[in-house]
C-alpha cells in the first residue's frame, strides 16, 4: 500500500462520525508543545498576539491620514500639511515594519516547531507501538494503525501549524475590532453583529450541506475503491471469462454514483466563497446606509464605550467611515475563525487518536530471569561472561535470599494442562499437555483454527495462558524476561515478513552482530544460498515491498536463514516450508534437518511429509489434542492421522 | 500528456466554459464594486441627500446579488465539470484496462492501478476545479484591477509598478525553491510510512527476535532526517506571508503618501479622497490575485505526477488485437505446439519456453508436471492466447490461435487459473460468469461434476450463499471446486486446470477426474499438478523443466524414462501423500 497521502484531512476524515470538541486533548497537545519548546513557544505566541494587535491599528491611522487630507486639500498647502501628515505616515510605516518582523518571526518559528513537534509525536507513537502486545496488532486493522501515522499526523500538522495560530490571531482581531467599534458606536456595532449572525446562519446551512455530501462522497469513494480493488486483482479471471463488458457496466454504475455525490459536495463547498463575499458586501451597504441615516436624523443619540468612559467621540462622518472598514475586517476574521474552528475540531480528533495510541497499555513484563552467555566447566559449574560462548544460561536471582543461580539453557519446554482463550469467552485451547525434551522434534497437525499456531503464541508469550503452566528448562516462563525468552526461540512463520534493505541485512536481522560470513553460512545451511547467489546483486540485492521481487518460496528460505543465524536452542516452524514445492523442499529438507539438529523444534505443517519424521506428532481438533504419537504408532491407531495420511480427508 | 487527459472532458466542456463565463461576470462586478463603494463613501461624506445614498446602496446590493448569482452558478457548473471530468477519466481508464492483455496487466501492479483510479484522479479533479475557477479568475482579476486602478487612480497606480514585480519575483522564487524540496520530502515521507507499515505487518518478527529497540532507533533517525528536510521546506514556504504582507504594507504607505501629496497640492482636482480608498482596495485585489496564481502553480505541479500516472494507463496499448476477418468457430479441442518459444517481455534475457513441440488430440487428458519456475503455467496460457508466442505457433482446432476472434477462442478454451478468484456475490452469480444464461439445473450439473454440489448444499443458503470479497468465507479446496464449476459452465472444447485441485483431498480429486472422463469425454483436458496422483491416469504426461519439455509419455513410460518424474514420484510415495 504505497498510496500517496491525501494532503488535507477533509476527505480522509469525512468518513468518520463528526468529531466533538475535546478540551482535554487540546490541553494535552498544548502542554506537549510547551514542554517541547519552553522558550520558542511563548515567543511565537507573543509574536502572534503582537501582530494581531498591530494589525488593527493601521485602520485608525489610515483614517486619520485621510481626514487630514480632507482638511488640507482646500488650502493646497503641502508644506504645512506635511508637518501633520508625515508623522502619522511614519508611525504607520514603523507599525508595519514591526508587524512584518513579528510575522516573519512567528511563521519561521512555527515551521520549525511544527515539524519538530510532529517528529517527536511520531517517534513517541512509534516507540509506544513497539511496546504494545501482539494482541493490539491482531485486533486492530493494519490500515487503521497506519492512518495514525498518515491522516492523523496530517490533521495534527494542520492543527498546530495553521488552525491554532489562525484562530488565535483572527480571534484577537475580532475582539479588538469589536472593542474599537464599541468605542465609536454601540448602535452601529449592533447592526454589524446582526449582519454577522445572518452570515453565520447562511454559511452554516451551506457548510452543513457540504459536510453531508462530503461524507457521502467518501462513502461512494470507498465503495468504488473496494470494487476497483477486487476487479484489478481478478483482472486475469475477467480476461479468461471474457467478462470485460459486464465489468465495465458494473463500474459505470458505481462511477456515476460517485460523480453525483462528488458534484454535490463540491457545489456546496464552492458556494461558500461567493456567499461570504457578497453577504459581506451587503452588510457593508447596510452599515453605510444606516450610518448615513443616523447622520441625517436629528434625534439620534449615540451610545458608545467612549461616552461611557467620558471621552466621547462625537458621532459623525469620522465615525461612519472607519466603521465601514472595520466591518470588512470584522466579517473577514469572523469567517476565518469559523472556518478554522472546523480544522481545530478535526485536528483534535486526530490528536486524540494519536494520544490514544501513545496511551495504549504496553506489553506487561514482570520477568526477572535473564539470558546470559555462559562458561560451563567439566563439572557443570556455570559462570557468567560477556563474550559469546555459544552456551547460554538462565540467570535467576532469588529475591528471598538475594542469591543468584544459573541454569543451563537446554531447550526443554513443557506445557501442563494449558487452557487459553483470546477473548475470555470462547476457549481455543483445552487441557493441552506438551513435553518437548531438548533436541526433540514436536509436530502439530490439524485443520485451520484447531489451535496449532495458538500454542506457539503461548510459548513465546505473544499471549498469556489462561490456566495451566508452561516451563522452560524448569523455569516458569512468566518469570523470564520476555525479550530474553524470545531471543531463545527462533520463529519462522508461514506469512513471511521481510524488511526493506538488502538480503544480507534481512538475514542479519536474526543476530545483529553476525558477520557476513556467518550470514552466508546460515543461508547455506537453510538452502537459500543457491538462489541468493544467482540474484543480480547476490547478497546485496535490495528487497522492497516485503521482497515482492522474490517468489513466496524464496522469501521463506530467507526467513529460515534469518532464524538460522540467530542460532536459537528452540525453533518454531509455523508452515515454514508451505510455499516451497515438494521437489525443492526435498533439497531444503536436508538443510532443515541440519538446522534442526540438536534443537528443540516445534513444527506446524499441512504437508504430512514435513512432519513425518517428528519424534511426536500431535493431532489437534477444536483446541484439543485428539491423537499423539510418532508416525508409525499413529498409522497403527487408524484414527484421524491415518485418514489424513491416506488422503481420505482434506485439511483446511 | 494534457491532450490525452483533455479527451476525457467531453460532455463537460459546456459546464467548463459556463464556469469560465460566469467567473468572468463575477470578476467584472467585483472590480466595479469598489468603484461604487467609493461613491457611497463620498455620498455620505458630503452629506448627499439620503435618497442618493439609498440609490447608490441599492446599486451596490443589486451588484452584490448579481455577483452572488454568477459566483453561485459558477460554483455549481464548476463542481459539475470537474466531477464529470473525473468520472470520465475513471471510466476511460477502466475501459482501457479491460482491453489489456495479460502482458499489459503484468506491467502494472493491481495496487498501483487502484491508486491511479482513485487518489490520482481525485488530485486531477481538484486541480481541474482550481484551473477553471481560479486560474481564469486570478489573471482576470489582476488585469481588470490594474486597468481600473490606472483609469481611476492615475498617478497613484505607479506604486503597483514597484510592488507587483517584487511580489511576482518573490512568490516565484519561493515556489521554485520549495517545490523540489517538498517533492524530496514527500518521497522520504512515503518511504517512512512504508517502513512503518512493514513494521506493523511484521510485528511478530520484530517481537520474535526482540528487535523493538533496534526498530525504535532506526525509526528515530529516519524521523529526524525527515524532520530536518521538512523544516527546511516549510520555512521556505513560510516566507510567503511576510512577502505578501510587505507588498501590501508598502502599497498602503505608498498610496497614502502619494495620495496625500497629490490631493493637497492639486486641491483635489486631479485625485480625490474617494480614489485613495478605492486604490487601497484595488491594491489588495491585485496582490491577492497574484497570491492565488502562485498557489495554482504549486497545485498543478503537485498533480503533474498524478497526471503522468493516469496517462500511462490511458496510453497503454493492448498488446493483443483481434485479427481482421477472424475465425469465430473452434472446430475441436486438438492442440498443436510448433517450435514454440516464448518470453514475457522483449527485454527478458531468458526464454520462458524454449522450442516446445507437441500434439494433443481432441478429447485427450494431458497432465503437466514440473517444479516451480519450470514454466508450466506459461505453457498453457498460450492456448487461450493470453499471451502471444515469441516464435513458432500454437494451433487450436487446426487453426493458429492468432487467427481466431479472441472472445470465441476463450469461450471454447476454459481455464482455471492458478491464482483463481471468486468475486463478491452469490455462488450462483459467480458461477454464471461461465455462462450468463445458465439454468439452475445446468449449474447444479457442473457443480456435481466438480464435486462442489455436496458442500454447497450444506450451506444454509445453498446456491444463494454470498461469497465475500476474495472468497474468504469458503475454504481453499471449496474455492477451487467452485472455480472448476465456473469454467465447466462454459461447456468448453478445451479445459485447462492450472494447479486447481491442490487444496482438494486426493479422494475428491480422483472423483473430479472420473467425472471428467465419463461426462465430458470430447473435451480436451489439461491438468497441471504437483501431485503425481493427479496426472497418473492421463493419456499423456508432459514433464517440464526450465522452460523445456524434459520428457513426454504415459505414467509407465515416464517412470522408466524420466529421472525427474521418477524422483518426484518416489519422493511423494515415501513422504506420504502431500496434503496441503
Amino acid at each position: 500500500m504505497s498510496k500517496p497521502n491525501v494532503p488535507m484531512g477533509r476527505s480522509a476524515m469525512a468518513g468518520r462520525p463528526r468529531p466533538k470538541f475535546n478540551g482535554n486533548t487540546l490541553k494535552r497537545v498544548l502542554k506537549m508543545l510547551f514542554e517541547s519548546y519552553p522558550v520558542l513557544m511563548p515567543i511565537t505566541i507573543a509574536c502572534i498576539i503582537f501582530s494581531a494587535i498591530v494589525n488593527t491599528l493601521p485602520a485608525i491611522f489610515n483614517q486619520q491620514i485621510i481626514e487630514l487630507i480632507e482638511e488640507w486639500y482646500v488650502s493646497r498647502d503641502w508644506a504645512s500639511a506635511k508637518l501633520e501628515i508625515m508623522p502619522r505616515i511614519i508611525t504607520l510605516a514603523v507599525l508595519y515594519v514591526i508587524s512584518l518582523i513579528s510575522f516573519f518571526t512567528h511563521t519561521q518559528l512555527m515551521a520549525y516547531i511544527t515539524q519538530g513537534f510532529l517528529s517527536k509525536a511520531r517517534k513517541k507513537m512509534f516507540s509506544g507501538m513497539q511496546n504494545l502486545p501482539i494482541k493490539y496488532f491482531d485486533t486492530n486493522k493494519h490500515g487503521d494503525i497506519m492512518s495514525h501515522y498518515t491522516n492523523d499526523i496530517d490533521t495534527l500538522r494542520q492543527l498546530v501549524s495553521q488552525a491554532i495560530p489562525a484562530v488565535l490571531q483572527a480571534g484577537l482581531i475580532v475582539i479588538s475590532v469589536f472593542f474599537i467599534m464599541l468605542w465609536y458606536s454601540a448602535w452601529m456595532t449592533l447592526v454589524v453583529i446582526g449582519g454577522i449572525l445572518l452570515l453565520t446562519f447562511v454559511t452554516k446551512t451551506v457548510g452543513g450541506g457540504s459536510a453531508k455530501y462530503f461524507i457521502r462522497q467518501q462513502k461512494s469513494m470507498g465503495k468504488a475503491e473496494g470494487f476497483i480493488q477486487e476487479m484489478m486483482n481478478g483482472q486475469k479471471v475477467i480476461k479468461v471469462f471474457c467478462h470485460e463488458k459486464n465489468s465495465i457496466n458494473d463500474f459505470n454504475e458505481i462511477n456515476n454514483a460517485l460523480y453525483e455525490d462528488s458534484k454535490k459536495a463540491h457545489s456546496y463547498a464552492n458556494l461558500l466563497g461567493p456567499i461570504n463575499m457578497n453577504i459581506g458586501n451587503i452588510i457593508y451597504v447596510i452599515i453605510a446606509t444606516v450610518g448615513g441615516l443616523f447622520l441625517l436624523s436629528e434625534g439620534f443619540t449615540n451610545i458608545s464605550l467612549s461616552k461611557a468612559v467620558g471621552r466621547e467621540v462625537v458621532f459623525g462622518i469620522s465615525v461612519v467611515i472607519p466603521f465601514l472598514n472595520m466591518t470588512r475586517q470584522f466579517t473577514g476574521n469572523v469567517n476565518q475563525v469559523s472556518q478554522q474552528i472546523n480544522s481545530v475540531v478535526m485536528g483534535l480528533a486526530g490528536a486524540e487518536r494519536i494520544l490514544n495510541l501513545m496511551d495504549a497499555e504496553p506489553e506487561a513484563d514482570d520477568g526477572y530471569v535473564s539470558l546470559v552467555n555462559a562458561l560451563i566447566d567439566e563439572n557443570g559449574n556455570i559462570t557468567e561472561t560477556d563474550k559469546r560462548t555459544g552456551k547460554w544460561a538462565w540467570k535467576h536471582p532469588h529475591q528471598a535470599d538475594g542469591t543468584v543461580t544459573y541454569t543451563e539453557l537446554k531447550g526443554d519446554v513443557r506445557l501442563f494442562d494449558v487452557d487459553f482463550s483470546y477473548d475470555e469467552e470462547k476457549m481455543v485451547l483445552h487441557n493441552i499437555d506438551v513435553y518437548a525434551e531438548p533436541g526433540q522434534k514436536v509436530a502439530f497437525v490439524g485443520a485451520t483454527g484447531a489451535g496449532k499456531t495458538t500454542i506457539t503464541n503461548l510459548i513465546n508469550r505473544f499471549y498469556d495462558i489462561a490456566d495451566g503452566k508452561i516451563r522452560y528448562d524448569g523455569i516458569n516462563i512468566n518469570k523470564i524476561k520476555k525479550s530474553d525468552l524470545r531471543r531463545s526461540l527462533g520463529i519462522v512463520l508461514q506469512e513471511t515478513n521481510l524488511f526493506t534493505g538488502t538480503v544480507m541485512e534481512n538475514i542479519r536481522y536474526g543476530r545483529l552482530d553476525a558477520t557476513d560470513e556467518e550470514c552466508i553460512e546460515a543461508a547455506r545451511l537453510s538452502g537459500a544460498d543457491d538462489f541468493i547467489s544467482r540474484l543480480p546483486d547476490g547478497y546485496n540485492t535490495e528487497l522492497t515491498n516485503n521482497g515482492s521481487n522474490l517468489s513466496q518460496g524464496q522469501r521463506q528460505l530467507i526467513a529460515i536463514a534469518r532464524a538460522a543465524v540467530a542460532d536459537p536452542p528452540v525453533m518454531i516452524l509455523d508452515e515454514a516450508t508451505s510455499s516451497i514445492d515438494t521437489r525443492t523442499e526435498a533439497i531444503v529438507q536436508k538443510g532443515m534437518d541440519r538446522l534442526m539438529q540438536g534443537r528443540t523444534v516445534f513444527v506446524i505443517a499441512h504437508r504430512l511429509s514435513t512432519v513425518k519424521n517428528s519424534d511426536v506428532i500431535m493431532v489437534l481438533e477444536k483446541g484439543r489434542i485428539i491423537e499423539r504419537g510418532n508416525h508409525n504408532s499413529l498409522i497403527e491407531q487408524k484414527g484421524k492421522y491415518y485418514q489424513l495420511y491416506t488422503g481420505a480427508f482434506e485439511l483446511e | 500528456m494534457i491532450k490525452t487527459l483533455m479527451k476525457s472532458i467531453r460532455e463537460y466542456k459546456l459546464p467548463s466554459i459556463l464556469t469560465i463565463i460566469f467567473i468572468m461576470g463575477e470578476v467584472i462586478i467585483e472590480v466595479i464594486i469598489p468603484f461604487i463603494t467609493a461613491n457611497l463613501v463620498n455620498d455620505i461624506k458630503y452629506q448627499a441627500p439620503i435618497e442618493s445614498v439609498l440609490i447608490t446602496g441599492l446599486w451596490l446590493v443589486a451588484l452584490a446579488l448579481i455577483s452572488l448569482c454568477c459566483g453561485g452558478i459558477a460554483a455549481i457548473t464548476c463542481a459539475k465539470a470537474s466531477a464529470g471530468f473525473a468520472k470520465n477519466l475513471r471510466g476511460d481508464m477502466y475501459e482501457n484496462i479491460q482491453k489489456y492483455s495479460f502482458s499489459n496487466i503484468d506491467k502494472f501492479s493491481s495496487t498501483s492501478l487502484v491508486t491511479r483510479l482513485t487518489t490520482d484522479v481525485t488530485n486531477v479533479q481538484m486541480s481541474y476545479m482550481m484551473v477553471i475557477r481560479t486560474a481564469i479568475r486570478s489573471p482576470m482579476m489582476f488585469i481588470f484591477s490594474i486597468i481600473m486602478a490606472y483609469t481611476m487612480g492615475g498617478a497613484l497606480a505607479t506604486t503597483f509598478v514597484v510592488v507587483v514585480p517584487v511580489l511576482v519575483f518573490g512568490l516565484f522564487m519561493i515556489a521554485r525553491k520549495a517545490m523540489p524540496a517538498f517533492r524530496r520530502v514527500f518521497k522520504k515521507y512515503d518511504k517512512l510510512n512504508e517502513s512503518i507499515e512493514e513494521n506493523v505487518r511484521g510485528m511478530r518478527v520484530v517481537k520474535g527476535f526482540s528487535r523493538e529497540e533496534f526498530e525504535k532507533q532506526k525509526f528515530s533517525s529516519a524521523s529526524d532526517d525527515i524532520c530536518r528536510d521538512f523544516t527546511k521546506a516549510e520555512r521556505i514556504v513560510a516566507l510567503n506571508t511576510p512577502i505578501m504582507q510587505f507588498c501590501m504594507y508598502f502599497n498602503t504607505v505608498g498610496i497614502l503618501l502619494l495620495g496625500a501629496f497629490l490631493v493637497i497640492t492639486t486641491g483635489g482636482t486631479k485625485v480625490d479622497v474617494g480614489q485613495i480608498s478605492a486604490m487601497l482596495t484595488y491594491g489588495m485585489q491585485i496582490l491577492m490575485s497574484l497570491m492565488m496564481l502562485s498557489m495554482i502553480y504549486v497545485m498543478i505541479t503537485i498533480s503533474l505526477e498524478s497526471m503522468k500516472r493516469i496517462c500511462e494507463v490511458l496510453e497503454e496499448k493492448p498488446s493483443l488485437e483481434n485479427p481482421e476477418n477472424p475465425v469465430t468457430e473452434v472446430k475441436d479441442g486438438s492442440i498443436v505446439f510448433q517450435n514454440v518459444s516464448f518470453k514475457y517481455s522483449k527485454k527478458a534475457k531468458r526464454n520462458a519456453l524454449e522450442n516446445v513441440n507437441f500434439n494433443i488430440e481432441s478429447g485427450m487428458t494431458v497432465g503437466v508436471i514440473g517444479g516451480t519456475g519450470s514454466s508450466k503455467s506459461s505453457l498453457v496460457q498460450l492456448i487461450p492466447r493470453l499471451y502471444d508466442v515469441t516464435e513458432g505457433a500454437v494451433l487450436v482446432g487446426g487453426v493458429d490461435v492468432r487467427e481466431y476472434d479472441i472472445e470465441s477462442l476463450r469461450n471454447s478454451v476454459a481455464m482455471v487459473l492458478q491464482k483463481n478468484q471468486l468475486f463478491s456475490g452469490t455462488i450462483k452469480e459467480n458461477l454464471r460468469w461461465g455462462n450468463e444464461n445458465a439454468t439452475d439445473e445446468e449449474i447444479k450439473y457442473v457443480c456435481k461434476l466438480s464435486q462442489a454440489d455436496e458442500f454447497i448444499e450444506t450451506f444454509p443458503d445453498g446456491y444463494d450463499t454470498y461469497i465475500e470479497q476474495g472468497g474468504t468465507n469458503v475454504s481453499g479446496g471449496q474455492k477451487q471446486r467452485l472455480c472448476i464449476a465456473r469454467a465447466l459452465l462454459k461447456n468448453p472444447k478445451i479445459l485447462i486446470l492450472d494447479d486447481s485441485t491442490s487444496a482438494v483431498d486426493t479422494k475428491t480429486d480422483a472423483f473430479i477426474r472420473k467425472g471428467f472422463r465419463e461426462f465430458i469425454p470430447e473435451t480436451t483436458k489439461i491438468i497441471i499438478a504437483q501431485r503425481i496422483a493427479s496426472v497418473e491416469d492421463a493419456d499423456l504426461i508432459i514433464v517440464m523443466d526450465n522452460g523445456k519439455i524434459s520428457a513426454m509419455g504415459s505414467h509407465k513410460e515416464l517412470i522408466s524414462s524420466s529421472d525427474i518424474y521418477r524422483d518426484v514420484y518416489e519422493q511423494q510415495r515415501n513422504g506420504g501423500e502431500e496434503n496441503e
